[in-house]
């Protein structure tokens, strides 16, 4: 992959995690998730071959799709329920707050992962800012929902940010497969508690 | 034969099998089996070693290749496997008295098997991958474990479907645990790769404190720690008891196992001068804040937790200990009272909160007249936890408390204040549980309302499965605590699973 496009790469990543960080409709929502792991899938690319980085990719797809299928059936079940806002009852809600911190937190990330670069070898500048970037975003999600589809959804962030970081400095099949796994699992244990959370069905 | 495909392989084979199998009674049943049979396997044929039996000859190879990684079980092991699948029997056997055998059974048998996969995988670091699995499988258990509510045949196997479904099944306790535990693992295995380079290269100091930082947020996600640990009293009070009890108990066994794993694989952590003075101090900060919390909670649920808080402070503590064999031994040993204790009374508090609804004081307020051997295990279960003596755990708590006093007479006072907020507890508990107030009864939680109560009188009306399997763990945990030396043959040898601090 030429070089020239890392930062292309950066700024995807940026615009599908603030755009998760901000968006309340969940079709967006996996729609931009699908697209973190494509960008994910490009900064994977430099270290891994390309079989074990579209591995992940497609791993990451599989998460999407099964929480974006579970989505389709709750919805489907409960019409006229807006269950992607439940659970929503902390303040502040509002879109312009949560750019705003997530403004604060990139500021915080361009300013440190220059630093950061030098903690892992053959890490590069890209590979640390694209990494910080989903962990940091990632977990201010975390810190502003208690609704389990949001949590999935910064958890996997967190994870592929952490993820993108790995693969630069471990290549096993055993880890990428196990942390594949992880993965689906954590789509799956979200979309059990996001079926489980739907309101029950009027007799 | 490999003894991955025995302790990991078939547990998850038989757990699928488990689940499909139509009644809870013979799922508990054929759980426990299976789990004794492990223990068994592992007891008479170790991995690694032949066994004569008449003219054929066992031996279970200890490892095998997977993706050019090693996952190995060896003699070292053998120990921790008969403990860990023994524990798995006591709480599958269990659950005759508090039902939800299929889930508790089934994906606890697969929660362990990946837990000894954490134990086996080489290299020892991706043990944190594993641990996250197993917590991923554990989501369902916790989830929906229903809390079942008395028949009037009193057989669990005749209750409704859903009933005791608690309204928040998947509430903010269980999500916190799940983003809490998930948290662990990218610091465990990021701060394992910043080791791996410490151990082999010179000493860099830059990278030596980046690495201990990692590792020391890692654990105190996996542990739960002070302040990490708010999501265990949320969890205990939101979903199924003795599930809650279960995961807890298992997973908080594995994951002192991996930090011991850590000490003892690198050199710069296992000699650092800093590292007992840290442990001393989160430890003691989590027992005595655990302790403290405990004696002011007002829900039986919550109580348990803050004890299961309070064992891993302890924990902590016994790892801090200047002699290192010293403190291996006390942490082992408080492996068996702390799963027994737990295991009753969790075992009760289930059986409470079925007739109650909920495990506030408010509504289990004189069910001692109703449920005597119950809120015995509840009772006296907290009390074992306490460092009670003649209870299982006081034998092994005495031996911490010398050792800590040796050090410093502070150190010893903060901990008989941890074991106060829980000795004064248990005598709240009990208080609350024999007391009846006729003004204090409950609003029913479910169409079958609380069981009624009467003012006068005492009746046992707890099901004889139920009466018999408490009734057990008592009398274990005045066994163990009369009779300590009994545990030795089996767990002296468990830090021999360690390659330098065993010795």
């Amino acid at each position: 992959m030429p070089v020239a496009l890392l930062p292309a790469v950066v700024a995807l990543l940026i615009f599908t995690s603030v755009g998760l960080l901000v968006s309340r409709e969940w079709r967006w929502s996996i729609a931009l998730l699908a697209g973190q792991y494509f960008a994910a899938f490009w900064l994977v690319y430099l270290h891994w071959p390309l079989a074990m980085a579209a591995a992940k990719l497609i791993t990451g797809w599989m998460a999407a799709a099964a929480l974006g299928m579970t989505q389709i059936n709750v919805n489907s079940s409960h019409p006229k329920t807006t269950e992607y806002r439940s659970g929503e009852t902390s303040w502040p809600q509002g879109r312009v707050f949560r750019l705003f911190s997530a403004g604060l937190v990139l500021m915080a990330v361009f300013t440190t992962s220059r630093a950061l670069t030098g903690w892992l070898p053959g890490v590069s500048l890209p590979d640390v800012t694209g990494s910080l970037i989903l962990i940091s975003l990632g977990l201010l999600h975390l810190g502003m929902t208690a609704n389990p589809l949001r949590v999935t959804l910064g958890l996997l962030t967190v994870l592929l940010g952490f993820e993108t970081l790995y693969a630069a400095i471990e290549n096993s099949i055993l880890v990428a497969g196990l942390l594949s796994a992880i993965t689906l699992g954590l789509a799956l244990a979200g979309s059990y508690l996001v079926a489980l959370n739907a309101p029950e069905e009027s007799a | 034969m490999t003894a991955p495909l025995v302790w990991i392989g078939i547990p998850i084979g038989l757990a699928v099998l488990l689940f499909i199998l139509p009644r809870e009674r013979l799922v508990s049943y054929l759980g426990t089996l299976f789990a004794l049979a492990l223990a068994g396997i592992a007891y008479w044929i170790p991995p690694g070693a032949a066994q004569r039996i008449g003219a054929f000859s066992l031996r279970i190879d200890p490892s095998i290749s997977l993706f050019g990684r090693q996952i190995s079980l060896d003699a070292g092991d053998q120990t921790l496997l008969i403990l860990v699948y023994g524990m798995a029997a006591f709480w599958f056997f269990g659950t005759l008295a508090v039902g939800a055998a299929r889930r508790v059974v089934s994906l606890g048998l697969v929660i362990i098997a990946l837990l000894v996969a954490s134990l086996a995988v080489r290299p020892f670091l991706y043990a944190a991958l594993f641990i996250e699995i197993a917590v991923l499988v554990s989501v369902p258990l916790l989830a929906s474990s229903p809390t079942r509510r008395a028949t009037p045949s009193g057989n669990p196997d005749d209750i409704r479907p859903g009933a005791g479904k608690s309204p928040q099944q998947s509430g903010a306790g269980l999500l916190r645990f799940l983003i809490y535990q998930t948290l662990a693992m990218p610091f465990i295995l990021l701060a394992g790769f910043l080791l791996s380079g410490v151990e082999a290269g010179p000493a860099d100091v830059a990278q030596v404190v980046q690495a201990g930082i990692l590792l020391l947020i890692g654990f105190a996600f996996l542990l739960a720690v002070f302040p990490l640990n708010t999501w265990i009293p949320m969890l205990a009070e939101e979903s199924s008891p003795y599930a809650v009890g279960f995961i807890l108990t298992i997973l908080t066994t594995f994951g002192l196992v991996l930090a011991l794993n850590f000490i003892d694989r690198f050199t710069w952590l296992r000699d650092s001068a800093q590292l007992p003075a840290i442990l001393q101090t989160v430890g003691m900060l989590t027992a005595v804040t655990a302790g403290i919390w405990a004696a002011f909670q007002r829900h039986l649920g919550r109580i348990a937790a803050y004890a299961i808080i309070a064992e891993t402070g302890i924990s902590l503590l016994a790892m801090s200990l200047p002699d290192r064999q010293v403190g291996l031994q006390i942490l082992f040993y408080l492996f068996i009272p702390r799963a027994l204790a737990l295991g009753v009374w969790m075992m009760s508090i289930s059986i409470l909160k079925r007739h109650a609804g909920e495990l506030r004081f408010a509504a289990v307020q004189g069910l001692a007249r109703q449920y005597p051997v119950a809120a015995a295990g509840v009772v006296f279960a907290n009390l074992a936890l306490a460092g009670t003596p003649l209870l299982a755990a006081f034998p092994v708590r005495q031996a911490l408390w010398e050792n800590l006093a040796a050090q410093s007479i502070p150190l010893a006072l903060w901990f008989g204040l941890a074991s106060l907020g829980l000795w004064i507890v248990a005598l709240r508990s009990l208080a609350v549980l024999t007391l009846f107030l006729e003004k204090a009864q409950p609003a029913p939680r479910s169409p079958e309302g609380p069981a009624p109560r009467s003012p006068e009188g005492w009746a046992s009306r707890e099901t004889w499965p139920q009466r018999i399997l408490i009734g057990i763990g008592l009398f274990g945990l005045f066994l163990s605590g009369l009779f300590p030396q009994w545990a030795q043959p089996l767990l002296a040898n468990l830090p021999s699973m360690f390659e330098y601090l065993g010795k």
